[in-house]
């Protein structure tokens, strides 16, 4: 789960980091009051889960609360990267004299968390991985003793951070992994800590992902998922605890089993159709979930066509078979709907919808090929 | 011959008097495991499909002589149903659970890996299963049948789909080994090539990756020393950056983990990969004749 920068600061501050002074705004006026309150140079920031907002025009600098009032009201409601921005931060601007990056996450590769720190901070740091990767000083953490002060040190040293801030610096990560265990992030990052031209260290901007394996042992953290949706059919979903994707086509795709629904999905992009959405139902499903994602796939105004595939283990195809009809009871199904059943009870599935409109289809090639021809025809 | 799992194999299953556990208990057996102990905390003394149920996996080990398990508890006990039973000694864990928070995994893994004789496997994996000897989890095992095809898969359906259409063309398999859709998995493709690499009756390897990690390009590297062929698919070819595509570990991130790669690794290292899956049965076929 993403988080918003205002929200990643808030947390960062319980464990004792400095952020700039500053408050979250959804109006103009309220950006306006913010400004007035701060009484200096503030930045107003995009709150939208992508990264590039600065190139994007979603971070501008207002000298004064009028200012303030009138970039709030350009930035609002702005398009980045097909995310609208509802919010914006505004902070008091920090005088900068260097720019840092210090972040934490998982390296798969290594099964390790690992600790990244570099001089060359304020930018994307996949960038700097990519360009130049020796400005990255990286220390894999080992999960028996976890990570060490004196490592936080060497990582420090070595990426070249100013010799006066290591110390202060050494706090900022110490909070930073505290914060990655105790709320279970699979990223936590501050970028740019800034070291200020007074000589002082800010976390002038912060991102935090949390792994939503994890969110069960957090209640406390629901409130970011609530606004943490970009899009209102997935925010659904995951009312309705389904595992939903949004993608944009026109071909709904609902399957049991995520590799299964993904290779489904290049099936259907390989017959010339372009997917709506991964849709997967879980293992063992009832009617009732089959019912909730049919209803729910095909609340997207830009379905042209439904492609079920299942293939049954604990997944009975009956139950699958009753919860389409289920579904297509409820909502007035206006797209074909082309059916794959295999697996057990996959039969008795095919008996129950032998007597509907539903299209039958042998192997998900088959199926692939025949949503899509109805679907564009 | 086969791997990891055969007719020898002594089962015990953690968490066997819930819901799952019993069901899957009775599917293991009628499949013809030797599912030979049960373990839920405080339920010693029970019987569960004819299986004695004890307290912990040490009793359970030491009273049968278990030497795998397989773990059907929730995602909050599941570390430390992994611990206990490494710490009982078995060869091989099978945690099918899944939602385990990555941390724990992290912890988890690395323990087991390091520290113990014990092989981890999954979790979120549908298990392992020798046609016509064991089977061990939840894989159906109408859908296998004995021949010289292995297969490791991180997709627990879409092994399914692989499999039964292997089985459809006559090309009967070793051992079917689910590793699992977590970024953090106990065992990785590179850890199973080479037990498949040493068994005499293993003629193919086909290996289902997906998108998320770099595991697949790994095994490309380490499939370049092997002397057996290998047939690869990959999942995910059309997924967007950014996107968790059900399980934790598909994900495409930092400039991570794209199918494209993967492909390209595996085809580098002479490792074909088809754009559907319906062209992998023919691609074995030809491989072993």
């Amino acid at each position: 789960m993403k988080i918003h920068e205002y929200q990643a600061k808030q947390i960062f501050a319980r464990y004792g980091v400095p952020i700039p002074a500053g408050d979250v705004a959804s109006t103009p006026a309220e950006a306006r009051a913010i400004a007035e309150k701060i009484g200096k140079r503030v930045v107003v920031k995009s709150q939208v889960h992508v990264g590039g907002r600065g190139k994007a025009g979603g971070i501008k600098l207002a000298s004064n609360p009028d200012e303030a009032e009138q970039v709030a009201s350009q930035i609002l409601g702005m398009d980045i990267k097909g995310l609208t921005v509802e919010k914006v931060l505004v902070e008091e601007a920090c005088n900068i004299a260097q720019e840092y990056y210090l972040g934490i996450t998982l390296d798969r590769a290594a099964q390790k968390n690992l600790l990244m720190v570099s001089a060359a901070g304020g930018i994307d740091i996949e960038e700097v991985a990519e360009s130049t990767p020796e400005k990255i000083a990286r220390i894999h953490i080992d999960p028996a003793v976890g990570l060490r002060e004196y490592q936080m040190r060497q990582a420090l040293f070595s990426a070249g951070i100013e010799r006066t801030a290591v110390n202060g610096a050494v706090k900022f990560l110490k909070a930073l992994y505290k914060a990655y265990l105790d709320i279970d992030c699979s990223l936590a990052e501050i970028n740019p800590l800034v070291l200020t031209g007074e000589g002082t260290l800010i976390a002038a901007d912060a991102k935090i992902n949390i792994d939503d394996n994890a969110l069960y042992r957090h209640p406390d953290l629901a409130q970011f998922a609530e606004e943490g949706e970009d899009d209102p059919i997935e925010a659904e979903a995951h009312r309705r605890g389904l595992q939903y994707v949004r993608l944009g086509g026109e071909i709904g795709v609902i399957g049991n089993g995520a590799g299964l629904v993904m290779g489904t999905l290049d099936e259907v992009k390989d017959a010339g159709g372009a997917p709506a959405n991964f849709l997967d139902i879980g293992g063992g499903a009832k009617a009732e979930v089959v019912a909730n994602a049919l209803d729910l796939v095909l609340s997207d105004p830009n379905v042209k066509g439904l492609l079920f595939n299942i293939f049954g283990g604990i997944t009975r195809g009956d139950e699958v078979a009753r919860g389409i009809i289920e579904g297509a009871k409820r909502v007035d199904v206006k797209v074909p709907i082309v059916v794959r059943l295999t697996g057990t009870n996959a039969e008795e599935g095919r008996e129950i919808l032998k007597s509907t409109d539903l299209v039958p289809a042998e192997t998900m090639q088959e199926a692939a090929a025949k949503i899509v021809e109805l679907a564009y025809r | 011959m086969s791997i990891l799992v055969n007719k020898e194999t002594k089962v015990v299953v953690q968490g066997i008097t819930g819901r799952e556990g019993q069901f899957h208990t009775r599917q293991m057996i009628a499949f013809g495991t030797q599912v030979v102990a049960g373990v839920t905390p405080g339920k010693a003394g029970q019987e569960v499909e004819g299986v004695p149920v004890f307290d912990t996996v040490a009793e359970a080990v030491s009273a049968t002589g278990a030497n795998v398990s397989v773990i059907f508890v929730p995602a909050a006990f599941a570390p430390d149903a992994c611990l206990e039973a490494a710490d009982a000694g078995v060869e091989l864990a099978v945690l099918l659970t899944e939602g385990i928070p990555i941390n724990d995994m992290v912890g988890v893994v690395h323990h087991i890996r390091h520290n113990t004789n014990t092989r981890l496997l999954g979790g979120n994996c549908p298990g392992l299963i020798t046609p016509g000897e064991c089977k061990v989890g939840i894989i159906p095992g109408n859908i296998v049948t004995p021949g010289p095809v292995g297969m490791i898969a991180r997709s627990g359906t879409l092994a399914y789909e692989i499999v039964s259409s292997l089985t459809r063309n006559g090309l009967g398999q070793t051992t079917v080994v689910g590793i699992g859709g977590d970024p953090v998995p106990g065992t990785r493709f590179i850890d199973v090539l080479p037990l498949f690499e040493a068994d005499p009756a293993t003629k193919v390897i086909v290996m289902i990756g997906e998108i998320g990690g770099t595991d697949e390009e790994d095994a490309a590297e380490f499939i370049q020393t092997m002397k057996k062929p290998v047939v690869a698919f990959i999942s995910g070819r059309t997924a967007p950056p950014g996107k968790r595509m059900g399980h934790a570990g598909a994900i495409v991130s930092g400039g991570k983990g794209t199918a494209k790669a993967k492909v390209e690794a595996l085809t580098a290292a002479g490792v074909p990969v088809p754009e559907s899956s319906r062209d992998i049965a023919a691609l074995v076929q030809e491989r072993l004749s």
